[in-house]
């Protein structure tokens, strides 16, 4: 009896006129995109040059200015906090409209369509935006990162609410209770949990974002960053980096523990 | 030859699991090792492959002392060791014939392993040895699309696609149906007759033991304290063996004795 | 004695403890937004007008003109380009990263060390930061932002890809250890098809992220859809700038359907 002596791993695309198209079109694209990068590789050695320099420029970080630092990093966290009670609130009706088993067609469709934009735009969009309209400093920052909540807190909040426990909802209605006790009895002790979680999370992360935005004008840490780097300020530069990463370990961490502890 | 001697494995400070363990191996045997959990039984079997280092003692397989060896040359004399396991170790995702080539990974170069060119004789080989146990068919599936007896079978053709100069079995039918489990043990039984291959059995069964086995060895808080025939398993020696282990496993080993 | 001498008419859901407790936590959250609302630096006047502003900046942006739309499509394209390709070459750096730190596959403590070093410095400095330092290293263009985004992605990639082998099923090492078969070969062979799936996952789920963030990269100078954005809003075209949004909403939900598609694919 005689047993084959070749074998080949089934391919993953069965259809070899596919499978072949698919290998080709990726390196086409890769090889393509690569050859066209427009990399002046003049500027790129010049780089490397002044790599060395900024480099060379943030050691060691300099504390001097450290009442600047603190301050920043201050009002990052008075725009975390507040953006953070903001957008929470304002989540909680935008996750009801959004919610397939509980809001009416028309109100869902707007519930998602202003979940979908709060979620798709960037905080630096939206920061740029909200400080040509309410100028400078924190306050684009708060409007910013409430916008930025609402996209990631309402939309779990609609996910968690559409999978609960209907049942309970039916038995308040059964027993003929109004709208809104319906609402604290039957929906608001399901979703609470997830909900503080989520609030937690998403002061972590609103701190993270808070950094970031202030670099194109809405307030924070983010702005004296943006500034120290402006004046070439690398040594400055390197300690609020510094600081960022710290207090973002920090707060992950802090987050991490409560959320662990729920 | 297996032989085994003085063999100790401590681990931390507490007392050993086994103590000055001896035992030798002759021939294409069917050797069982029974014995009630915690009398040190995979340990052993792990000592003889290294997959647990042993404390001291000795192990000598065909005249290679194993204990000693580091590296290259412990992988090498891995190969010549197969090893069923009871959930049978396969890689779920991957094909069952590219599980049952793993077993030779330790004779064929990185690059034909990554990119699954394996020599013709191996292919061969594994299709002769999946058909004998009956799983040819599969070759192209993966692992974890087959059923229990499935999936140790092709643990069992992995092992042997080693070209093993013993076989280690650890509790090989303990993740199977009793039914399932007797064709495993029959086919562990035929295949050593078949490839004049000593086998070494941990098992919980003592009726499979018995029924499957050429030689039973009974273990107990690290020692051998039976080692005989399966005849001359009588209900003392399953005292002796079981006594003062957990009552449902005393009473399990006793009705199968019976 | 009646149910209400016993004390036996009045309920409450928490007992004295847990409603101290939870007073507790809701005034600490009261007073966090009491401190920051009262010292943070906003004139106030300008929040009461910025309902009033806001409503006119939509005015002005209506109704979005289409007259650049080519060149718009055409960086938009480069965006995305920027994307894939940043994610695509971090998703391969950060294999060896993963391998490092995960604690069953590091060679030793040093190299874990190292591994989570990488990884923590990847992860807590933002694209934007970043984007901002290769900006200053290679000068403003698609590079730094290419370079930013994948030193970004290293970060995320590398810690849940770690995460997933230190996860993995350890009986099949176990047995490919004792065919005698090398570490490489192992890796290759047990752990590799293990974490297959959550590579894919990681990696579609990161270039979804990262379409969102390589649209910023051209505010600070990093190349894509950005500059353009830039552009117009600094020289009050908020009509093009309403496009230019629109194009960005656009290619973020069709990234979005891309990566399910891709996930329901592959996985």
């Amino acid at each position: 009896m005689s047993h084959p002596d070749t074998w080949q791993r089934p391919p993953f695309i069965s259809n070899p006129v596919l499978r072949w198209a698919v290998y080709l079109g990726v390196i086409v694209y890769v090889g393509w995109t690569l050859v066209t990068l427009p990399i002046d590789w003049g500027r790129v050695a010049e780089g490397l040059v002044r790599a060395q320099r900024i480099f060379g420029g943030a050691f060691p970080p300099s504390f001097e200015r450290s009442g600047l630092l603190i301050d920043g990093f201050l009002e990052s966290l008075k725009i975390a906090v507040l953006a953070t009670a903001g957008g929470v609130l304002l989540s909680i009706p935008i996750a009801f409209m959004a919610a397939r088993n509980i809001a009416p067609r028309p109100v869902f469709y707007l519930g998602r369509a202003i979940v979908i934009v709060a979620r798709s735009f960037h905080p630096v969009i939206v920061a740029i935006i909200f400080v040509k309209a309410v100028g400078f400093g924190p306050f684009a920052g708060v409007l910013t990162l409430i916008v930025y909540s609402i996209g990631f807190v309402a939309k779990m909040l609609a996910e968690r609410i559409e999978e609960i426990d209907f049942g309970q909802v039916e038995a308040m209605r059964a027993a003929g209770a109004p709208y809104f006790s319906t609402l604290a009895y039957a929906i608001f002790p399901q979703i609470m949990p997830r909900q503080i979680g989520l609030t937690i999370y998403q002061l972590d992360s609103n701190l993270r974002a808070s950094a970031v935005v202030g670099i194109v004008g809405a307030g924070g840490i983010g702005a004296t960053l943006a500034n120290a780097f402006g004046r070439y300020d690398y040594d400055f530069a390197l300690a609020i980096t510094m600081v960022i990463v710290a207090a973002i370990l920090l707060s992950e961490g802090v987050s991490g523990w409560i959320r662990k502890r729920l | 030859m297996l032989k085994i001697t003085d063999l100790v494995k401590r681990y931390g400070g507490g007392d050993p699991v086994l103590k000055d363990l001896g035992l030798t191996i002759e021939g294409e045997s069917v050797v069982s090792i029974i014995g009630s959990s915690g009398a040190g039984k995979s340990t052993l079997l792990r000592c003889i492959n290294r997959l647990v280092e042993p404390t001291s003692g000795s192990i000598v397989l065909n005249g290679t002392e194993l204990t000693r060896l580091r590296g290259r040359h412990l992988r090498e004399a891995r190969r010549k060791i197969g090893m069923v396991f009871q959930s049978f170790n396969l890689v779920d995702r991957l094909t069952v014939m590219e599980n049952v080539q793993s077993g030779r990974l330790g004779y064929i170069s990185t690059w034909a392993a990554i990119m699954r060119r394996y020599p013709k004789d191996d292919i061969r080989r594994a299709y002769e040895l999946m058909e004998r146990v009956g799983i040819a068919h599969y070759a192209n599936k993966r692992a974890d699309e087959l059923s229990g007896g499935e999936r140790q079978r092709v643990g069992v053709v992995r092992a042997l696609m080693q070209k093993p100069e013993i076989l280690l079995a650890d509790e090989p039918t303990a993740s199977l149906d009793p039914k399932t489990s007797e064709q495993i043990m029959g086919l562990l039984r035929d295949l050593s007759r078949e490839l004049k291959l000593p086998v070494l059995i941990n098992i919980h069964n003592v009726h499979e033991a018995r029924e499957y086995t050429d030689r039973i060895v009974g273990m107990r808080y690290g020692r051998i304290i039976f080692d005989d025939a399966p005849g001359a398993l009588d209900q003392e020696a399953m005292d002796r063996i079981y006594s003062g282990s957990p009552a449902a496993d005393r009473a399990d080993g006793l009705r199968q004795a019976s | 004695m009646t149910l209400a001498e016993m004390g036996r008419d009045d309920w409450a859901r928490f007992t004295l403890r847990q409603r101290m407790q939870r007073y507790a936590v809701f005034a600490a959250c009261a007073l966090a937004v009491a401190w920051a609302l009262g010292s943070i630096e906003i004139i106030w006047a300008w929040v009461w007008d910025a309902p009033v502003q806001m409503g006119d900046l939509f005015a002005r942006m209506y109704p979005p003109d289409p007259t650049n739309l080519g060149t718009i499509l055409r960086v938009l394209w480069e965006t995305v380009n920027i994307a894939t390709i940043a994610t695509a070459f971090a998703v391969i750096l950060a294999l060896p990263v993963a391998y490092l730190a995960a604690q069953n596959t590091t060679p030793n403590q040093a190299t874990l060390w190292l591994g989570r070093l990488i990884l923590v410095t990847s992860r807590s400095v933002n694209t934007i930061i970043w984007a901002l330092l290769f900006v200053a290293i290679f000068g403003p263009g698609i590079i730094a932002g290419i370079v930013a985004i994948m030193f970004r992605s290293i970060g995320f990639v590398g810690k849940l890809l770690g995460e997933a082998i230190e996860e993995i099923d350890k009986r099949p090492v176990e047995a490919l250890e004792a065919t005698g078969a090398s570490r490489f070969k192992v890796i290759a062979y047990a752990i590799v098809p293990q974490v297959m799936p959550t590579f894919w996952a990681v990696a579609i789920l990161r270039w979804d992220i990262n379409l969102r963030e390589s649209t910023v990269l051209g505010l600070v100078g990093a190349g894509g859809i950005g500059i353009i954005l830039q552009g117009a809003i600094d020289t009050f075209n908020w009509r093009e700038a309403a496009m230019v949004l629109l194009a960005i909403l656009a290619l973020v939900i069709l990234g979005e359907i891309v990566s399910a598609w891709l996930r329901r694919r592959i996985i």
